[in-house]
C-alpha cells in the first residue's frame, strides 16, 4: 500500500533540511493556532478556499507566488554562497548532489511557481474588470486552475522533506532524467508537480481566451481593448498552444520511467534529442508567456503615470501579436550546439534576431509615451524605468546569443545565465511587482506604502546589477553554469560580488514583505475612497476599491479606447444609474479545492508507486466531477436592493473623497 | 441571498443562451489543445518510426483486415452519435438515449478489439518496452484508446442525465461537447490508421 | 432552494428555420458517413490490393487522409464559413498551422540531428571512411 515509501525517505541526517522542516512545522502550527484563536476557519473556507471570484483567485495566485519566491530565493542565496567559497581545494558546504537539486528546484520554482502564478494572478484580477465583465467565462474552472497550481507547489515543497528532488536542471534532459541515471523519486516529483500545475495553467488559458473573446462589454471591439488585455489574450493563446506540448513530452518521459519504454533512453532506439527538441518547442513560447503580461502592465502604468495616452496603440497590438507568432519559430536557439547543423542553425538564428524587432517597437512606444508627459515618480514608474534599462541590456545579450557562432562559445556559460536572469528579473519580476503596486488598491481598498516600495525597487535594481553583471564577465572567461566548485582563483572575486548582489536582492524582498505588513497596519490612513487612486485611464478604475463581487452594477457601454478617462474628462464618470437590476452570480464551491486535494494524493501516490492509492484518488476525482455535474444549484441572483445599497455606500465614499 | 425565478430577471435568458456558445467554444479550444498533444505523439512516432532496435517492425505485426474492422466500428459510432444529436435537436429524449446506447456498444466494441490487438502483441514479445518504435506505437494508439474509453464513461453519464433531467439547456450543452469529442476521436483515428498502420505497408 | 432552469435553446422545437449550419441533418450525416466509408476503403485498398502503383501509394494515402479529415470536419463537426461556424473553423485552422510547425519542425530538426550523430553500429574508423 505504501509502494516505495518508507521512513528512510525523510532525510534525517541533513541538518539544513531538518532545520527548515522544523521552521515550517512551527510556522504551520502558529498559523493554525492563530486561525483557531481568531476563529477564521469558517471565513477562510467560505471567502477564500471555495471562492470562484476572479479577484480573490488572482490574489491567491499572487500570495502563492510570493511564498514560493522565498523558497526560490533561499535556493539562490545558497548557490551564490557555495560558489563564492568553493574555489581551488575548497569544496564549499554543499556537496554536488545537493547543489544539483538546489539549482533544479530554483529554476522550477521561479518559473512555474513564482513567475507563472504572478502573471496568472494579475490577469485574473485585471482582465475581467478591464473588459467590463462580471467574472471569467468559467469561474469553477478558474478555482480549479488555481488549486491545481497550488498543489504543484506543495508537491515540490514536500519533495524536500520526503524523498528528494530532481538533480537534472529545470528542464530535466534525458538520459540523465531517465530511470537509469536518476533512479530516485526526485524526477518523478518534478514530473507530477509540473503535470498538475500545467493542467491548471492550460485550463486558465482556455478560460481567459473565451472570457476576452466573448465577454467584453458592448461596444468594446478588439481594437478598443486595453493593452494589458491584449497582452493577456496573446499570452493565453500561447498557453493553450504550447502547454499541451509540455504535457505530452513529460508524459513520454513518464512512459520511460514507469513502463520501461524507450523514447529517450540510450538503448533500444531511444533518441534523447527528441526530448530536447520538444521541451524547447514548449520552453521558448513559455518565456514569452511570462513576459507579455509584464509588457502589458508596463504599458498601462507608463501611460497613467505620464498622464498621456499610450503611444502607438495599434503598433503595440501588432507588435504583441508578432511576438506571439514569431515565438513558435525560434526554439532551436536553446540547443544550437547540439548537432543540427549549419542550415538549421542559420534559420533559427535569423528568426531569433527578427523577434527582437517587435520588442524594440514596444520599447520605443513606451519612451514616446513618456516624452512630453507629466511624469509622476511613483514606485510603479521607477519599476518601469528600471525595467526599460535592464531589459534592454538583457535583450541585447539575447541578440548576441542568437548568433550561432557566438552561442557555440557562450552556450551554457554564465553569460547565458546572466542573460536570462537579466530579461526575467528585469522584465517579468519588475513588471509583476510594478503591477502589484499599481493594482493592489483595486483588490484591497488601500494603497501600498511608497517608502518601502521605493526601497524595494532600489535594492532589487542595485542587487540585480551586482549579482548578474559579474556573471556576464565570467561567461566570457569561460565559466560554465551549474558549477559546484571551480579551480580558477581569478573567478572568485566576481562570485563574491555576485553574492553581495544576491544579499541586496534579499533586502529588496524583505522590503517588499515589510511594505505589505506596514501597508496593512496603516490601511485606514491609505484607504482608496474613489477607486481611482492614480487618476488612471482604463475601465477597471471606474469601479470601487475594493471591487464588489459583481464588478459592475450596470454593464458599461463602450465608445472609446480609454472609456474611464474620457468619462472623467467629459463629466460622465460616476453617474448614478436610474435603477438597478438583480445580478446573476455563480455560487462558491469546494469542487475545485476537492479535486485538487485528490490530485495531490494522486501525484504523491504516483511518485512513490502507491498504485492502489493512486487509482483510488483518480476514481475519487472522476466521481467528484460527475457528482458536481448533477448539481443544479450552482448560481443565484443578488437582489436589486442589495446591489443598490452597496452602490449607494460607494457613492457616499465618493462624496467623502471629493 | 434570496432566489428569483426566471420571469423576474430581465435578460437572464439571453445570458443563459449565451452560456451555450461560451461552453462549446471553450470545449472546442480544449479539444484543439488535445489535438496538439496528439500532434506531439505523432511527431514522436514519425521520428522514431525506424527505431525498431532490430526487433519487430509494424509490417510484421499488424493485421490490416483487423484494423479495417476497428475503423469501421469507429466510423459507424460517429454516425450513430450523429443520429443521437438529431434526436436532441428535435427534442426526442428517447431517440437520444437509444442512439447514445448504440454508440456506446459500438465504441466498446472498438475498445475490445484494440485490447485484444495489444494483448496479442504483448504475447508475441512485441511490447512497448522492446523498442522505441513500439514505445511510440503503444503510447500513440493507447492514448487514443484511453480517450475513447473516457468518452464511453461520459456517454453513460449523459445517457442517465438525459433520462433524469430531460433535454434542457445544460444537458444539450454537454451533449454538444461530447459530440465534438467523439467526432474528434474519429479524426485522430483517420491519422492513426493511415500513418501508423497503412504506412507500414507502403 | 429553487434552481434556475430554462428551456433548451434547441430541444423545445425542431428547426423550422432554413438551416443553422452549425448543426447537422440526417442527410449530412449520411453523406459524411458514405464519403468516409468510400475514402477508408480506398485507403485500405490502395495498400492491400494492386490497384495503385507502388510509387504513388504514400501520396495516395496522404491525399485520402486529408480528404477524409475535411469530410468529417465539415459533415460531422460542422466546420464552415457561415456566421455560426466561423469561430470554430478559425480556431481549427490556427491549430492546424501549429500542428504543421510542430510536426514539420521536429522532423526537420531531428533529421538533421540524426544525420550528424555518430552511427551506433560501426567503429570510429568505419564512420570516418563513410562516403
Amino acid at each position: 500500500m505504501f509502494g516505495k515509501l518508507t521512513l528512510e525517505a525523510v532525510p534525517y541526517h541533513e541538518p539544513i533540511i531538518m532545520g527548515t522542516l522544523g521552521v515550517v512545522i512551527l510556522l504551520g502550527l502558529a498559523l493554525v493556532a492563530a486561525m483557531t484563536y481568531y476563529r477564521k476557519w469558517g471565513y477562510i473556507w467560505t471567502e477564500w478556499i471555495t471562492t470562484v471570484d476572479h479577484k480573490r483567485i488572482g490574489a491567491m495566485y499572487i500570495i502563492l507566488a510570493l511564498i514560493m519566491l522565498l523558497r526560490g530565493f533561499a535556493d539562490a542565496i545558497m548557490m551564490r554562497a557555495q560558489q563564492a567559497m568553493a574555489v581551488g581545494d575548497a569544496a564549499g558546504y554543499l556537496p554536488p548532489h545537493h547543489y544539483d537539486q538546489i539549482f533544479t528546484a530554483h529554476g522550477v520554482i521561479m518559473i512555474f511557481f513564482v513567475a507563472t502564478p504572478l502573471i496568472l494572478g494579475l490577469m485574473n484580477v485585471v482582465v475581467p474588470l478591464q473588459i467590463g465583465a462580471r467574472d471569467v467565462a468559467y469561474p469553477l474552472v478558474n478555482s480549479l486552475g488555481f488549486w491545481l497550481s497550488a498543489v504543484g507547489a506543495v508537491l515540490v515543497m514536500i519533495s524536500m522533506f520526503v524523498g528528494d528532488f530532481a538533480a537534472t536542471g529545470w528542464v530535466a534532459y534525458p538520459p540523465l532524467s531517465g530511470l537509469q541515471y536518476s533512479p530516485t523519486v526526485g524526477v518523478d516529483y518534478y514530473i507530477w508537480s509540473l503535470q498538475i500545475s500545467g493542467l491548471g495553467t492550460t485550463l486558465s488559458g482556455i478560460n481567459f481566451i473565451v472570457t476576452i473573446l466573448r465577454m467584453r462589454a458592448p461596444g468594446m471591439n478588439l481594437m478598443k481593448m486595453p493593452v494589458f488585455t491584449w497582452t493577456a489574450l496573446i499570452t493565453n493563446i500561447l498557453i493553450v498552444a504550447v502547454f499541451p506540448v509540455l504535457t505530452a513530452t513529460l508524459a513520454l518521459l513518464t512512459m520511460d520511467r514507469y513502463f520501461d519504454m524507450h523514447f529517450f533512453t540510450n538503448e533500444l532506439g531511444g533518441n534523447a534529442m527528441m526530448y530536447i527538441n520538444l521541451i524547447w518547442i514548449w520552453g521558448h513560447p513559455e518565456v514569452y508567456i511570462l513576459i507579455l503580461p509584464a509588457f502589458g502592465a508596463f504599458s498601462e502604468i507608463i501611460a497613467t503615470f505620464s498622464r498621456k495616452p499610450l503611444f502607438g496603440y495599434k503598433s503595440m497590438v501588432y507588435a504583441t501579436s508578432s511576438i506571439g507568432i514569431l515565438s513558435f519559430f525560434v526554439w532551436l536557439h536553446h540547443f544550437f550546439t547540439m548537432g543540427s547543423g549549419a542550415n538549421v542553425n542559420a534559420f533559427f538564428g535569423i528568426m531569433t534576431s527578427i523577434i527582437s524587432i517587435p520588442t524594440g517597437v514596444k520599447l520605443f512606444n513606451w519612451l514616446f509615451t513618456m516624452f512630453r508627459g507629466r511624469i509622476r515618480y511613483h514606485s510603479a514608474t521607477l519599476w518601469t524605468i528600471g525595467f526599460m534599462v535592464t531589459f534592454a541590456i538583457g535583450g541585447m545579450t539575447g541578440v548576441l546569443l542568437a548568433v550561432p557562432g557566438a552561442d557555440f562559445v557562450l552556450h551554457n556559460s554564465l553569460f547565458l545565465v546572466a542573460h536570462f536572469h537579466n530579461v526575467i528579473i528585469g522584465g517579468v519580476v519588475f513588471g509583476c511587482l510594478a503591477g502589484l503596486t499599481f493594482w493592489f488598491p483595486k483588490v484591497y481598498g488601500f494603497t501600498l506604502n511608497e517608502f518601502w516600495g521605493k526601497t524595494s525597487f532600489w535594492c532589487w535594481l542595485i542587487g540585480f546589477f551586482l549579482a548578474f553583471m559579474p556573471l556576464y564577465i565570467l561567461g566570457f572567461k569561460g565559466m560554465t553554469r551549474r558549477m559546484n566548485h571551480y579551480p580558477h582563483a581569478d573567478w572568485q572575486p566576481y562570485l563574491i560580488v555576485a553574492l553581495v548582489g544576491a544579499v541586496i536582492i534579499g533586502l529588496g524582498i524583505l522590503s517588499l514583505l515589510i511594505q505589505i505588513a506596514v501597508s496593512i497596519k496603516d490601511r485606514k490612513q491609505n484607504r482608496d475612497l474613489t477607486g481611482d487612486p492614480w487618476d488612471a485611464r482604463s475601465l477597471e478604475w471606474a469601479t470601487a476599491s475594493p471591487v464588489p463581487s459583481y464588478n459592475f452594477a450596470v454593464t458599461p457601454e463602450i465608445t472609446s479606447l480609454e472609456q474611464h478617462w474620457d468619462n472623467k474628462q467629459s463629466g460622465r464618470a460616476y453617474v448614478r444609474p436610474a435603477k438597478y437590476d438583480p445580478i446573476h452570480m455563480p455560487r462558491n464551491t469546494a469542487v475545485g479545492f476537492a479535486i485538487s486535494m485528490w490530485g495531490l494524493l494522486l501525484c504523491f501516490a504516483l511518485v512513490w508507486h502507491m498504485w492502489a492509492v493512486a487509482v483510488g484518488s483518480l476514481v475519487a476525482i472522476v466521481i467528484t466531477f460527475v457528482v458536481r455535474s448533477y448539481d443544479r444549484d450552482v448560481d443565484f441572483y443578488i437582489p436589486a436592493a442589495e446591489v443598490e445599497s452597496i452602490e449607494n455606500a460607494r457613492y457616499e465614499r465618493l462624496q467623502e473623497a471629493a | 441571498m434570496s432566489h428569483l425565478t426566471l420571469s423576474d430577471a430581465a435578460g437572464a435568458h439571453e445570458e443563459h443562451h449565451d452560456d451555450g456558445s461560451k461552453t462549446t467554444m471553450g470545449f472546442w479550444i480544449y479539444l484543439m489543445s488535445d489535438c496538439l498533444i496528439f500532434a506531439v505523439l505523432f511527431a514522436t512516432f514519425a521520428v522514431l518510426g525506424n527505431s525498431t532496435a532490430g526487433g519487430h517492425t509494424g509490417a510484421e505485426l499488424f493485421h490490416l483486415p483487423f484494423v479495417l474492422g476497428e475503423t469501421m466500428l469507429l466510423l459507424i459510432s460517429s454516425f450513430t452519435f450523429g443520429v443521437a444529436m438529431l434526436g436532441m435537436q428535435a427534442g426526442r429524449k428517447q431517440q437520444v438515449i437509444t442512439w447514445l446506447g448504440i454508440t456506446f456498444l459500438v465504441g466498446a466494441g472498438f475498445i475490445v478489439m484494440e485490447l485484444y490487438e495489444f494483448s496479442v502483441l504483448l504475447a508475441e514479445g512485441a511490447g512497448p518496452s522492446t523498442s522505441a518504435y513500439l514505445s511510440a506505437y503503444f503510447t500513440l494508439v493507447g492514448t487514443h484508446g484511453l480517450h475513447v474509453s473516457f468518452g464511453l464513461i461520459w456517454i453513460l453519464v449523459l445517457m442517465h442525465q438525459v433520462h433524469r433531467f430531460g433535454l434542457d439547456g445544460i444537458v444539450t450543452r454537454r451533449l454538444s461537447c461530447l459530440s465534438m469529442f467523439w467526432h474528434f476521436l474519429d479524426l485522430v483515428w483517420i491519422c492513426v490508421f493511415t500513418f501508423v498502420y497503412l504506412r507500414e505497408f507502403v | 432552494m429553487s434552481t434556475i432552469t430554462h428551456p433548451s435553446p434547441h430541444g423545445a422545437h425542431p428547426h423550422a428555420d432554413g438551416h443553422d449550419k452549425s448543426h447537422g441533418s440526417l442527410k449530412s450525416y449520411i453523406v459524411g458517413f458514405l464519403l468516409s466509408l468510400v475514402l477508408t476503403l480506398a485507403s485500405f485498398g490502395a495498400v492491400m490490393t494492386d490497384l495503385v502503383p507502388r510509387e504513388s501509394r504514400l501520396l495516395a494515402l496522404v491525399v485520402l487522409c486529408i480528404v477524409q479529415l475535411l469530410v468529417q470536419l465539415v459533415y460531422f463537426l460542422h466546420l464552415g464559413a457561415s456566421r455560426t461556424q466561423r469561430d470554430n473553423t478559425g480556431v481549427f485552422i490556427c491549430t492546424a498551422l501549429l500542428i504543421a510547425i510542430i510536426v514539420a519542425g521536429s522532423l526537420w530538426v531531428m533529421h538533421n540531428a540524426n544525420e550528424n550523430m555518430m552511427p551506433m553500429q560501426m567503429s570510429v574508423d568505419q564512420a570516418k571512411s563513410r562516403p
